[in-house]
Order: C-alpha cells, then sequence, then structure tokens
C-alpha cells in the first residue's frame, strides 16, 4: 500500500476521533488534559477559540464527538460488551462552571474600524459566530434579531431547566459587547431593503423558524381555525421562553420523538402535565432523539410510547378530548409497517414535535439570489455564498435544520468568507491547515502526558431529584460533575492527539513494539495492498473507517511497519520499548484557520 | 523501568484458547530488560506457543540461571510454577523437578553464558540424561549483565563495542547438543516468530531434551556494526535450512500432508513436526548429515529445525520410574521402610 502521509495535517487529524467528528474541530484531548491540571480557564478558552459557547455546549452539545470516541471501541475491563465513550460534553461544562474571571481573555474589538460593515440576519450561533470572528478584525457588525433577546433557537428552543439563562446570557454578551450594533425587536421583511442600506456582505443566520405542523381531520374548524390546545412544539416552547404561558393540561400527548419533542415533553411535566405521553411512529432504535435526551424524559415518568402512527385530532364541541392512532407493527429494518388496529388516546393537550422548515418569505426572489430545491437558497457547501455575491447563509437557514456546533462552524467558515469578499479576495480561495507535533518524551519511560489506561467506567451526571425540579420551571436538572468525577473522567480520555510517530530507517525491527502493544496494533510485514493487509496484521483490521498507517519500506528487510489505528491507547509502550526511538509520542496540534488568516497554500 | 505496567485493555477481536484463556493471560510482569532486547521478543514467542497450545499455566514449570536471558521467565505466565536458580545450574533444577514430577511440562530458560560457560557441564548432563524439557538458548554472543565482554559462544573475529576483535572459538550449542547425543535440536532468530513460534511448539511437543538456540541480539552491547550477533548481521547471513510448520495432534488433518519431498515426524503425543521446504538432500532424522549440512554452510546463521529423533528413550524411560509424580505417591511406597532396605542391601552383598 502508498505510504501514509502524516505530513498532511489531515492524518493525526483523522486519528483524533473526538476532534475529526466535531464539526468545529474542537481540540478535545487538550483541554481534557487542561481540565485534569485545574486549568480551568486555559480550558474553556481553547474550547472557545473552536467552539465559540463552551457553556452552552457542555449542556445541550448533539455531541457528535462521544459516539465516535475511540474508548467507545474498546473491550470493557468492567463487565461484558464495550466501554462507554469519554463523558466529552459534561467536562467542557466542568470547565466553563469553573473558569474564573476571563474577561480580560475574550477577543476585544480595535477602536479603529476597518471601515466595513456586515449585516446579520438573526442573533443565534451562527450570526453570533461570525460576529465573533470578525469584530477583533475591525468590521462594524450589525445584527437584526426579532426577539428582544439574543441566542435564537438557544434561546427559544432549549428550555431553562436544561440551558439556565444566566448561561446563555454570559456566552451572548462575551460577543455583544465588543460593540455589536444589535437591533432587537427588528425582524426583517426584506433583503431587498436591508440591502439597499449598502452593507458590504449580508450574513443571513435566520435559522428554520417553521415548525412543521400535522394537517389530520381534527385539525381546523371548518372556518380553518386551529382547534385549540393543539401547539407547534418550537412555537410552544418559544413562548414558554419568554413567559407567555404557564400551563399545561394534565393529559399531553407529544408527536414525534426528537431532541424537540424531549425538550416539549419534559416542559409540560413542569407546567403541570401529569400524564405525558410522547407518540413515536416507529420502534426505539429508529427515534431520532439523542439517547440521553430520552433517558432523562424517562426520568421524568414521560411514557414513550412506540409504533403508534396519528390518525385524527378528536374534537367534541369545538374541544380537543383526545387523539387517534394507529396501532402498527414494521419489519425489521422499520420500513414497511402493516396496521393492526387504532386507539384513541384521551387528552387535554397536543403538541407537535415533528420538525422544522425554513421559510424566507422576506427574501425577494428577483435579487439574483437562487432559490433551488424544497425552495431552499442555493448556497456554496464551502464558501457559504449565496449566487448574489455578497450574501452568505449558515446555521438552520442554510442547509435546513440541523445542530447548534454545526451553526458555529458555518460561522466560522461564513466568516472566513465575508473578510475575503470584503478584501476584495476570491472567497473560493481558503486559508490553510497546519499543524504541530512536539515529542512528550520527557525522559527514559518518561511521558508529559498521563499514559496509563484508566479503567474506571464513565462517570454519571447526578441530577437534581424530581420534587425539586418540578418545583420551578427554572431549575438546572444537572448538577455538573464533582471534583472526584472530574479526577476520574478526565483519565478516562485516551489522548488520541499523542501521536505515535515514526521514523523509518531508524527501525532495526526488533519486534519490542509489536511485543508490547496492548490492543496488537502494529505489526511488520511484507507490503501488500491495503485491504489484503487488514486481513494480515497482529489483529484483523476489520474497522474499514479507520486509517492503516504503513511506513516506507524499513532498512534491514523492506517490510513494511503497519499500524492499525482503529483501538491504539495512545499509551506510548511502543515508543517507550523502542530501542532506537523510531517510535515517538508526539502531540499533535491542528492549526485551524479563521476570519483574517492569510491563504498559504492548500485545504485540508 | 517501563512508565506503566501494559494495560489490561485489549484488543476487541482477541480470541480464546481451548482452555478459554486469551493470550494475555500467558504474560507475566512487565520487562525490565534493555528496550529492544531480543530476549523479550523470544519471550513474546513462548507465550504465543504456549497459549496456542493450550498448555494449563498451573501445569507448567519454568526454570532459569542468572543472566539477562534468565530474568525472562518472570516476563511469561504469571501463573505457572517458576524456580530461578544459581548460575548455570538450572538444568540440574530442572532434572531434580521433573525426577520428582514428570506430569508437568518444563521450560528452561538460559543465555550463552549460562549454558556454554558456568553450565555447560549441567547443560551437557541434561541431553545425556535425554530430560523431558524445552531448554530455550537465548544467544546472543555477550555477557550483557556485566557490559559486554565476549562470551563462549562470540564468533571469531565478531568486533566488541569498542572495536576489540574477539580471537577464542566459540562453542555452537547446535553442533555441542549434537555431538552429545541431544534429540531434538533447532536454532531460530528472536526476529523471526514466524518460525520461531513452530519450533518453540515443537520442541514442547517433543518427548525428551529440545533444545532451541535462539539468536537473540543484544541491543545494548552487541548489536553494533562488526558484531555477528546483531539484528543487521543475523538477517544478513540468515540462512533457513528447514522450515517447520508444527501440526497439533487435536488439529491433524489426515491427507492433508505437504508437497513431495516434505518429510513429517511423528511426534510422541501423536502430533507431528512437518518440514514444507526442506533442502535437497537434507534428513532432519540423520545426526551425521546435520553435522556436516552445519559444517557446510559455516559463516552462515542456519536455522530451523535441524535435527529430531523420537525414537530414543527419556529419563523417566530410562529409569523405568512411575508415571505419577513422586508426591502422590503414598508414603509407604515412596519409603517403604527398613525391612525393605534391608532386601535390597542383601542383593549387591
Amino acid at each position: 500500500m502508498n505510504p501514509s502521509d502524516t505530513g498532511n495535517p489531515a492524518y493525526y487529524h483523522k486519528v483524533v476521533d473526538c476532534q475529526w467528528a466535531c464539526p468545529a474541530h474542537t481540540n478535545v484531548p487538550e483541554y481534557i488534559r487542561l481540565i485534569a491540571q485545574g486549568r480551568y480557564g486555559d480550558a474553556y478558552m481553547l474550547n472557545r477559540e473552536s467552539n465559540v459557547f463552551p457553556a452552552i455546549l457542555g449542556r445541550t452539545c448533539d455531541r457528535p464527538c462521544e459516539p465516535a470516541c475511540r474508548r467507545g471501541r474498546l473491550p470493557s475491563l468492567a463487565g461484558e460488551g464495550l466501554e462507554k465513550p469519554v463523558a466529552i460534553c459534561r467536562l467542557k461544562r466542568v470547565a466553563a462552571d469553573h473558569h474564573g474571571d476571563i474577561s480580560a481573555r475574550l477577543p476585544q474589538a480595535p477602536e479603529k474600524k476597518n471601515g466595513k460593515r456586515v449585516a446579520c440576519v438573526g442573533a443565534g450561533p451562527a450570526s453570533l459566530t461570525v460576529a465573533n470572528d470578525l469584530m477583533p478584525h475591525g468590521y462594524s457588525v450589525t445584527m437584526f434579531e426579532k426577539y428582544d433577546k439574543p441566542g435564537g433557537l438557544m434561546r427559544t428552543n432549549i428550555p431553562s431547566f436544561r440551558l439556565p439563562e444566566q448561561v446563555l446570557a454570559e456566552e451572548t454578551s462575551a460577543i455583544l459587547d465588543m460593540g455589536v450594533d444589535i437591533r432587537y425587536n427588528s425582524p426583517v421583511s426584506s433583503l431587498k431593503a436591508l440591502l439597499d442600506e449598502g452593507y458590504d456582505a449580508v450574513f443571513i443566520g435566520s435559522g428554520a423558524p417553521r415548525g412543521k405542523d400535522l394537517d389530520l381531520p381534527g385539525r381546523y374548524d371548518a372556518d380553518g381555525n386551529s382547534t385549540p390546545n393543539i401547539h407547534i412544539g418550537i412555537d410552544w416552547l418559544g413562548s414558554l421562553a419568554f413567559g407567555h404561558i404557564d400551563s399545561i393540561g394534565e393529559k399531553v400527548l407529544i408527536i414525534g420523538v426528537g431532541n424537540t419533542a424531549m425538550d416539549c415533553c419534559r416542559s409540560a411535566r413542569r407546567l403541570g402535565g401529569k400524564d405525558v405521553k410522547v407518540m413515536a411512529r416507529r420502534p426505539r432504535q429508529f427515534f431520532k432523539a439523542s439517547p440521553w435526551e430520552l433517558e432523562d424524559a424517562e426520568e421524568e415518568q414521560i411514557d414513550i410510547v412506540i409504533n403508534h402512527a396519528p390518525k385524527r385530532f378528536v374534537v367534541e364541541d369545538g374541544k380537543l378530548v383526545g387523539m387517534e392512532f394507529e396501532r402498527l407493527e414494521w419489519d425489521a429494518d422499520a420500513k414497511r409497517s402493516t396496521i393492526i388496529d387504532s386507539v384513541i388516546l384521551p387528552c387535554d393537550d397536543v403538541i407537535l414535535a415533528i420538525g422544522q422548515e425554513n421559510a424566507f418569505p422576506w427574501i425577494e426572489r428577483d435579487l439574483g439570489l437562487d432559490f433551488g430545491k424544497w425552495d431552499m437558497p442555493v448556497v456554496d457547501k464551502t464558501t457559504h455564498q449565496s449566487t448574489l455575491p455578497g450574501v452568505f447563509f449558515g446555521g438552520d437557514a442554510a442547509w435546513g435544520p440541523n445542530n447548534i456546533i454545526w451553526a458555529v462552524e458555518h460561522g466560522h467558515q461564513a466568516a472566513i468568507s465575508i473578510d475575503r469578499h470584503c478584501q476584495g479576495t476570491p472567497v473560493t480561495d481558503r486559508p490553510a491547515w497546519g499543524m504541530n507535533l512536539v515529542s512528550q518524551k520527557m525522559g527514559i519511560s518518561e511521558w508529559s502526558y498521563s499514559n496509563d489506561y484508566e479503567k474506571a467506567a464513565r462517570q454519571k451526571m447526578k441530577h437534581v431529584d424530581l420534587v425539586q425540579r418540578f418545583e420551578d420551571l427554572h431549575v438546572e436538572v444537572e448538577l455538573g460533575f464533582t471534583p472526584e468525577q472530574v479526577a476520574r473522567e478526565v483519565e478516562r480520555c485516551l489522548n488520541c492527539d499523542v501521536e505515535t510517530a515514526f521514523t523509518d530507517k531508524l527501525c532495526i525491527e526488533c519486534d519490542a513494539c509489536i511485543d508490547i502493544c496492548p490492543v496488537q496494533c502494529l505489526t511488520i510485514t511484507p507490503d501488500a495492498p491495503e485491504p489484503e493487509l487488514r486481513t494480515k496484521l497482529s489483529a484483523p483490521a476489520v474497522n474499514p473507517n479507520q486509517a492503516l498507517f504503513a511506513s516506507l519500506a524499513l532498512p534491514q528487510t523492506s517490510r513494511l511497519m503497519v499500524k492499525d489505528e482503529d483501538v491504539c491507547v495512545h499509551c506510548g509502550l511502543c515508543a517507550e520499548r523502542c530501542p532506537t526511538a523510531a517510535w515517538d509520542m508526539q502531540k499533535f496540534q491542528l492549526l485551524i484557520s479563521y476570519a483574517g488568516t492569510p491563504v498559504t497554500g492548500g485545504t485540508l | 523501568m517501563p512508565s506503566i505496567v501494559k494495560p489490561l485493555v485489549t484488543h476487541p477481536s482477541l480470541v480464546r484458547n481451548e482452555l478459554g484463556l486469551t493470550i494475555r493471560d500467558y504474560e507475566g510482569s512487565m520487562s525490565t530488560l534493555c528496550a529492544g532486547c531480543g530476549h523479550d521478543s523470544i519471550t513474546a514467542a513462548i507465550i504465543r506457543a504456549l497459549w496456542e497450545l493450550s498448555v494449563e499455566p498451573c501445569m507448567l514449570a519454568k526454570l532459569s540461571g542468572i543472566g539477562c536471558s534468565s530474568k525472562t521467565p518472570t516476563y511469561f505466565v504469571g501463573g505457572a510454577h517458576g524456580f530461578n536458580s544459581a548460575h548455570g545450574r538450572m538444568p540440574a533444577i530442572a532434572t531434580g523437578a521433573n525426577a520428582a514430577n514428570r506430569t508437568l511440562t518444563y521450560l528452561g530458560v538460559s543465555g550463552d553464558g549460562d549454558s556454554l560457560s558456568i553450565g555447560i557441564g549441567h547443560l551437557s548432563h541434561a541431553i545425556r540424561r535425554n530430560l523431558n524439557m524445552l531448554y530455550v538458548l537465548e544467544n546472543n554472543g555477550v555477557y550483557g549483565l556485566t557490559k559486554g565482554q565476549f562470551s563462549a559462544s562470540s564468533d571469531v573475529g565478531s568486533k566488541s563495542k569498542k572495536g576489540e576483535a574477539n580471537k577464542m572459538s566459540p562453542i555452537d550449542p547446535v553442533q555441542l547438543a549434537l555431538t552429545l547425543g541431544a534429540t531434538f535440536v533447532a536454532r531460530s532468530f528472536s526476529g523471526d516468530k514466524a518460525q520461531l513460534v513452530p519450533i518453540l511448539k515443537a520442541g514442547l511437543a517433543h518427548r525428551g531434551f529440545a533444545l532451541v538456540d535462539v539468536i537473540s541480539p543484544c541491543v545494548t552491547f552487541n548489536d553494533h556494526e562488526g558484531s555477528t550477533k546483531s539484528y543487521k548481521y543475523t538477517r544478513g547471513k540468515h540462512h533457513i535450512a528447514t522450515e517447520s510448520d508444527f501440526v497439533p495432534h487435536a488439529n491433524e488433518i489426515v491427507g492433508e500432508i505437504g508437497p513431495v519431498g516434505a518429510t513429517t515426524i511423528q511426534m510422541h503425543d501423536g502430533s507431528s513436526l512437518r518440514f514444507t521446504k526442506v533442502p535437497e538432500g537434507y534428513d532432519v532424522t540423520d545426526r551425521m548429515a546435520a553435522m556436516e549440512y552445519l559444517r557446510a554452510h559455516q559463516g552462515e546463521v542456519v536455522t530451523g529445525v535441524l535435527f529430531a529423533d523420537e525414537s530414543v528413550p527419556e529419563m523417566h524411560e530410562m529409569n523405568n520410574t512411575p508415571a505419577e509424580p513422586l508426591g502422590s505417591l503414598p508414603f509407604s511406597k515412596l519409603c517403604p521402610g527398613s525391612g525393605a532396605l534391608a532386601e535390597l542391601m542383601a542383593d549387591f552383598r
């Protein structure tokens, strides 16, 4: 096979599974080590560089990093099955909870502006990230927000018992206080009018604000009026966030089983819902909600009912009294279903949480800004630019509903484009990413990182007890990790960024590294095509998503050193037992480019 | 000392042997030998051979003398019996242990100093007795533990780390064993596990004394330019005389005997040793031919199972000892009393 190109930052970046999976490429192992050292402020600032909202995301992130965590592919030493991933998200919250005074370290806007004016539509995570990246470079950012507070869906869709108001306020203020011209209560009703104001660039981060409706019999009366007590989930959560509602009936049905449904059902419990059911069409393994959100809901005695498809709203005398469902039986992969029978479940309220849609009634269609399939704007995947130069999209507004961390990454990329656009350089030229590799060897058998394998199980987040959490809508459920839990959890991280770096010309093929490797990662073998090599290693390399490292021909026998990256625990024993330092443990640092970084070469 | 003990975490596809044990169950303590020592590779090969043969750890006795090599039994099969004896006395202790309990598997690890200098007499007599054991001689041609003097296996002309050439002629353990009548003689290289592991398995299955001389480079004192026991030199002069493939008794498939010209030797337990690439005219059962072959290939590192003879009785058969361990015999039988002694003495009068 071809020798691995470890000079390309992408090679080692991919080995750091969490960082690779994170849309914003957060340097997870490094911030976990900083937490281990008690350097919470440093850990927070490192997080903030890439994900901008560590305290918010430490509570609400969809955590694409955690299913990717290498730890989750290792056999459990405690019992059957595999290990659970490191609680990356909850450790992020630890950094945020204890960061101390970081005000002096937050980005600042210069006194002297660069004369460029950027308009952001919406004050959600994407727009805020654009402002975060552009303000320090002297841009004047004007932000238009339809509500009277910033945060977008982070405020309107995530209940305060998951994300307290002050946490949201702290991190949005850190950006707005740089001098963003924030216009509250200012929904943009015409893009044309906005463009006419002469901004150098416009960023549209207005989200996917329209909750999907369910037009079944009983939804509307003969005059087309909505039946009372049927709510659109995200609108209902928004009304709750702004204090417009404070109660709900005792029997509540939530239709849909995504994360919005979880927020709806748990909110309903706090507003007086006693019998709250989440109604799902399909079996559990096909749910959209994150497993931990399902668990949190069930802990609050919410009934999750599977295989029920909504059929009609049962309305008597103009009043909602129940909902009829068809009970389904699914085939193995839940593609086809057959109807068994139908049931009527009585209820006082129904909340529809079946998805969100984009809506751009305020964008005129004759501006040169093309709309494509599903009436969505045509947006370039890399530059975030629409077909109208100078107008950029990000967050849910770009390609439909996604999560906060993706919105942040969209913000970063759009900010790069806006900067280049405003400076008169092509937006398609993207700044290169670099890397640093630094040996972690401190002496013979001594490393600068904690290289032993911590066999402790994933620490469980403690929750406020049920009685207390239902007393007040704003009581945050998750208590955060205790110092003891933090001490354990940080050690569970495998330090995947401390890379096994190999220098082929030094190898004497003594086999010491192969013999010592606890997880049989290494093999010295004659060259062969990769698919063949994968079957011939010390242990079969069965995970095709994980790279095989291959060296150049070794000096003595011309065989190759091959490493299956899949389950390497980065313990450093290969480097420790190597007599010639052909193996070394080197810390990989991905140098990510943001707005303002000069273009120097290729891209990742 | 290594910074950490090898983590217990394993590859998810780790397999179990007939006893339900993984290869990790055959490991011992962390090695404190120099990084890159050939001995550690041999330890890994021993671990693999014992695991593949499903040797019950509690039925293994590992013995050694003094030297770097003799530290290694600590590094494999933590659950086995072990005896770290005086310098060169491992064969004597093994003889005593084996005499008392023939049901254990005996595995001795020694070095060129321990075996060919101070212990050569004991080695010779263990061979003479055809003691049923695997004797692994980790041969690096240097006294590593005392910082690099020439050993009895250093070749003439091989240079010390400081550049001085050895003048005294070496003792070749393979030729020594052949002349003393050893019944299983092999040589291998620590850097070639594909060859070493089957040879170790065959040696363990052999009834009688199995000597395996393993060239095992000393990375610290004998891996330099001019050394004849370095990784580089051994790889350059490596001459595989016989390529062996150990076929365990239980897994043997009748009718699948190798290509024309292959030789199969039936081991005492029913398993067989099959030679798939025998050089023309090489007869692994002909002692004189083996010696002749070695002479003809002087200057090369000839490896493989070079001689094997399953027909010679081992020590217990020669001495007609009971089949069960002495410790399990009733006292009355083990020590029949003064009457029996008097009767025996009367025989000699």
